[in-house]
């Protein structure tokens, strides 16, 4: 073997050995979820801990499923993700577009204070935000009759509408639109279309990558969302994911079913993530560079 | 659509109105978004924090001025006396230790003092030399919050780059690598934060076996969750594994935007890597890091999840930080006026910081 | 905002029109209840039974059932009150009731509830705040310290009696004793791992024991002297030395300590005793609290029942109320979960409470030995503060700071509430 394949055996080594650091405690996750708790204590200090050896079983996803509403708080965190990005992804590429393609009066100075709320992170606003959704009133649902509620809390619409307009992701549409040639929507505009066309058939078929670079973005922004839940949202029946898994966690149930919601809770993304992987990389990467 | 192009229209004044029309609709959802949940509920929070506002209370709200500032902010200190006899001997204990007149009774007995309370204290000499603040939890908070940044910061963009520099290479199945680096990211940080804390744990953990059996027994176990001088740096440590994967993608396109000539010419120049990195790498990166740098700190400065879930702010307030405090505070003691306060310096701090760290970056790219 | 509003308006309207064809006429009304989500899962399985023998039982009232997780449920109240979301029946924990009252989210029981039930219960199942009951609960729990007659045999330590519980030396010892065999990590399980009101519930009763308190009940404005006086100190400094000692573990990976034999004893609610017994059969040891100087404390009151103020339906809510603390009601509730029952009548329904049953003492002993916690309205900030204070003391922070920081926080609080409607 020569120099240069002894060289690169080493690099692979190395990579893998600090993979291993990477992967360990997801694989301990996913291992762990299927075995007995005992099993769990006795494989800890072997390489049988990250291995599905033994007497494995989907026992401790019962339990999960028998003891917590994980399908309720599932398909809520999956309605609340899907909603918002789908609404923000309209809201604010529309915005944008305004921004970086049309002229008007107060243009400049709305795209200042746009790129200014991007330093606004969402931690120093959650205190009053609580305070302004309680005031909010909302229509309900209770017991096949429409209700007139005196408040945003304990609602899907509110972990969803105060996160759709996003000053980030409009001004990644911006700079991306902003780019594009004018010369299509000219002469497009010349012929007549309106601006929602021009937005609609040029615009639009041209921006793949800004618009999946910010569906993706958003997707993880709202599928983790932690802090706003647990304080907007108190009742089961609008609970998400997160706040689902730190209550199971704080009742101190037995490990393997923690790691059995664990791994409930991460698989959706990470089998989302593991087919569009190359799609995920190069759009995080993009919005970077640019912002 | 296909334009279909017959008669060529001049953009003359009437046409201006319906593209107004235009404009206005398409413009309004976010900015109107943007308006409800993010510029009012700052002005709400810089209003409340003036006020004694609590989330519920059968009391009437009232202006209070500057009040909860001046008890999150006020910090004063003192130099204390030993005790000393009539005949001025040093007064001893029962442990032959220097006593000190009980600092509670001397501030409790004066009206102008009695809002302070101790925060940190030194024997120094024959001498105490005292820190009081209103708020010590706040100004705890801040200060654990400042080091987490600290040491997140770093950790985190220079494990990204490193590994950024590892996978920018041209090896069979080097997107496998980039893929596992980046899995944690795609795992949400409540998820993270509930693994790590099984694997930190003090007897059962596996981090304290693989240190004991790495170095033979001679380290560990470390109490890394339960002891106060270990559990900040525990959740920097997990932090920088579960976020470094995003920078590292940031760094791996700015590698490649660098022109590969630039290294041949060093090539050619016989620079080693180190003169490489430094001379090319670094410098062709700057606006990357820049970008990578302000936003890491500013997302750690809002640290809150991994505390919530992993130490509730414990052990003795060594992971409380503004955020768990505002949220402690705001919402869990309904004090939502004091939380607000807290909201707005929090969001002046960052303001401060993004601007210094940009000033700081702009000068020194100057040539 | 604007394009969102009308389509969620749209699918609301549809939804609505279709659902209300179908069900034309004569719905029972709805009345919501929430409780909290324990991790006593039979307390709940009997619960929801109730609620559906309740809804067969009659066609005017529907109860519908939401659960709350128990960490954060008095800040979940809070915040639903302020949502003016507050369904109309609520579980709540006893100590709490005050703050409710004050607050203005609860009735006054009396005149909705029978009178008839009000008067059967025994008095810490009556949650009252200024001379009014606002709450009622199905059953009492009560401290105890379990272990295995095997294992008090083995390293010859006495069993602790109602009549001679175990003093602070002899709990020393037992604990010296236990640890030195070397086959108890930590030979004490004290829950330390749960987080919220248990701190206040477990572990205040021995700072009572001690001979302090958490406030001053004479005026409820003031803690200095009784949470940092000397008796506190001294239950600060004992309850440190507990885990600076390896007695108990300061972070456990779980509360199974001693169901899973690693632990031989554990301090804790009477409502473990089913599970206990499950595992444990005749080899069970049930022993009172120690006696740390004033007689032996456990905490009274557990989780009650209420009605909201906005409840809509509130002859519909004291119907339940009515139904549940039917004596069979309350002793189908103790069977299930070993809780003791709220009154005597259902006590002599139940095979353990019954007059000469096996768990009899317990009744008499929460008697004897209960005290309630403060009835204020400042009860929330004083739990939650006390358990931080514990929690730092316990993790080795300096007794005295602790305790004089809790009693600033507490007193800072009541005074920013213009003290809590007491002058």
């Amino acid at each position: 073997m020569s120099v240069k394949h002894l060289k690169t055996l080493g690099w692979y080594l190395f990579l893998t050995g600090i993979g291993y650091v990477f992967l360990f405690p997801l694989l301990f996750m996913l291992v762990s979820s299927l075995k007995p708790e005992q099993a769990i204590f006795a494989d800890l200090y072997s390489i049988r801990a990250i291995l599905p050896v033994g007497e494995l079983s989907l026992d401790n996803y019962r339990q999960v499923f028998e003891k917590s509403n994980v399908s309720l708080y599932f398909w809520n965190s999956l309605f609340i993700t899907v909603g918002t990005v789908i609404m923000g992804l309209f809201v604010n590429s529309l915005l944008a577009f305004t921004l970086s393609r049309m002229s008007w009066r107060g243009q400049k100075l709305v795209l200042a204070v746009v790129i200014a709320l991007m330093i606004i992170p969402l931690e120093a606003i959650v205190v009053p935000l609580l305070l302004l959704a309680s005031k909010l009133p909302s229509i309900g649902w209770e017991g096949g009759m429409l209700v007139l509620k005196s408040s945003w809390l304990n609602t899907l619409h509110v972990q969803m509408l105060p996160f759709v307009a996003n000053s980030f992701f409009i001004f990644l549409f911006y700079q991306f639109f902003r780019d594009i040639p004018k010369d299509f929507d000219e002469a497009a505009e010349l012929d007549g279309a309106t601006p929602f066309q021009i937005y609609r058939h040029i615009i639009v078929p041209m921006s793949g990558p800004v618009f999946a670079t910010v569906a993706i973005l958003h997707f993880l922004l709202m599928w983790n969302q932690y802090i706003w839940p647990i304080m907007a949202v108190q009742g089961e029946d609008a609970r998400p994911l997160m706040p689902g898994i730190q209550i199971f966690f704080g009742r101190q149930s037995s490990w393997g079913e923690i790691m059995a919601y664990a791994s409930l809770v991460t698989l959706p993304v990470l089998a989302v993530f593991l087919m569009f992987q190359k799609k995920f990389v190069t759009s995080l990467a993009g919005a970077g560079i640019k912002g | 659509m296909e334009p279909k192009s017959v008669t060529r229209l001049q953009p003359d004044i009437q046409e201006q109105k319906p593209r107004r029309r235009y404009v206005f609709l398409m413009s309004t959802p976010a900015l109107l978004g943007l308006f409800m949940f993010l510029v009012i509920p700052f002005f709400m929070a810089v209003g409340m924090s003036f006020t004694d506002q609590r989330l519920l209370s059968p009391n009437e709200t009232s202006w209070v001025g500057l009040r909860n500032y001046d008890r999150l902010l006020n910090v004063s200190g003192m130099v204390q006396e030993p005790v000393r006899d009539e005949a001025g001997q040093l007064v001893l204990d029962g442990d032959g230790q220097v006593e000190y007149p009980r600092l509670r009774t001397l501030l409790r007995s004066d009206p102008a003092m009695a809002d302070y309370k101790l925060f940190s204290s030194w024997d120094l000499g024959e001498k105490r030399y005292i820190v009081l603040a209103k708020d010590p939890h706040f100004i705890q908070s801040f200060i654990n919050t400042l080091l987490f940044v600290l040491l997140v910061v770093p950790l985190q963009c220079g494990l990204a780059l490193a590994l950024a520099l590892l996978i920018n290479r041209q090896l069979r199945g080097i997107f496998l690598y980039r893929t596992v680096f980046f899995s944690p990211v795609v795992t949400s940080i409540v998820v993270v934060s509930i693994v790590w804390s099984f694997l930190y744990h003090k007897d059962l953990g596996l981090f304290n076996h693989y240190l004991q059996a790495m170095s033979f027994g001679l380290i560990g176990p470390i109490d890394w969750l339960g002891d106060p001088a270990w559990s900040m740096p525990s959740i920097v440590i997990m932090s920088a594994w579960q976020a470094a994967g995003v920078q590292m993608l940031i760094f791996l396109a700015g590698l490649q935007g660098i022109s590969p000539d630039l290294y041949e010419a060093a090539d050619l120049d016989g620079a080693g890597p180190w003169s490489k990195f430094w001379h090319i790498t670094l410098p062709g990166l700057r606006n990357t890091v820049v970008f990578v740098v302000i936003s890491t700190t500013i997302q750690a400065f809002g640290l809150f999840t991994q505390v919530d879930v992993m130490t509730q702010g414990g052990p003795q307030g060594s992971t409380s930080t503004v955020m768990y405090h505002a949220v402690t505070k705001g919402f869990r003691e309904q004090d939502i006026a004091y939380g607000s306060a807290i909201s707005v310096i929090f969001f002046l701090v960052i303001l401060g910081i993004a601007l210094f760290q940009k000033r700081l970056f702009d000068s020194k790219g100057d040539k | 905002m604007q394009i969102v509003t009308p389509t969620l308006l749209s699918v609301v309207l549809m939804t609505t029109l279709s659902t209300s064809a179908v069900h034309a006429s004569a719905e029972p009304a709805l009345v919501k209840l929430w409780r909290h989500e324990t991790s006593n899962i039979a307390e709940i399985e009997v619960n929801k039974a109730a609620v559906e023998r309740f809804n067969q039982s009659q066609q005017r009232w529907k109860i519908e059932v939401e659960m709350i997780p128990e960490g954060s449920y008095t800040e979940t109240v809070s915040a639903a009150a302020l949502a003016g979301d507050l369904p109309c029946v609520l579980d709540m924990d006893q100590p709490v009731v005050p703050n409710f009252a004050w607050s203005g989210y609860l009735r006054p029981l009396k005149g909705l509830v029978s009178q008839e039930v009000l008067d059967s219960l025994i008095d810490s199942a009556k949650g009252t705040y200024k001379d009014d009951v606002y709450s009622i609960g199905q059953f009492e729990v009560a401290l105890a310290l379990f272990s295995r007659q095997s294992i008090l045999k083995e390293h010859g330590i006495r069993i602790g009696t109602i009549e001679q519980p175990w003093t602070k030396e002899e709990l020393l010892r037992a604990l010296a004793t236990l640890k030195a065999s070397g086959k108890y990590a930590y030979p004490l399980e004290m829950r330390t791992g749960w987080k919220g009101e248990w701190y206040s519930y477990g572990y205040a009763p021995m700072l009572q024991s001690f001979g302090a308190d958490q406030i001053d009940r004479s005026t409820y404005r003031t803690a200095e002297g009784l949470l940092n006086g000397k008796q506190a100190v001294a239950w600060g400094e004992f309850f440190q030395s507990l885990f600076a000692e390896g007695y108990v573990d300061r972070n456990p990976s779980d509360d199974k300590a001693f169901s899973q034999q690693r632990a031989a004893l554990d301090y804790v609610g009477s409502w473990e005793m089913a599970n206990h017994v499950t595992s444990f059969g005749d080899d069970l040891v049930v022993m009172p609290v120690p006696d740390f100087g004033s007689g032996p404390v456990v905490g009274g009151g557990s989780w009650h029942w209420g009605i909201t103020q906005g409840c809509a339906n509130p002859e519909g809510a004291a119907a339940f109320l009515d139904y549940i603390l039917q004596p069979n009601e309350i002793a189908a509730m103790s069977e299930a979960t070993g809780m003791i029952p709220s009154t005597p009548a259902a006590a002599e329904l139940t095979e353990h409470y019954r007059t000469g049953g096996d768990w009899r003492f317990f009744y008499d002993y929460s008697a004897a030995y209960a005290r309630l916690r403060p009835a204020t309205p400042a009860y929330p900030i004083i739990s939650s503060t006390f358990e931080t204070m514990a929690r730092n003391i316990k993790d080795g922070a300096d007794v005295q700071d602790s305790l004089d920081q809790a009693v600033d926080t507490i007193e800072r609080n009541i005074s920013d509430n213009k003290g809590y409607g007491f002058n």
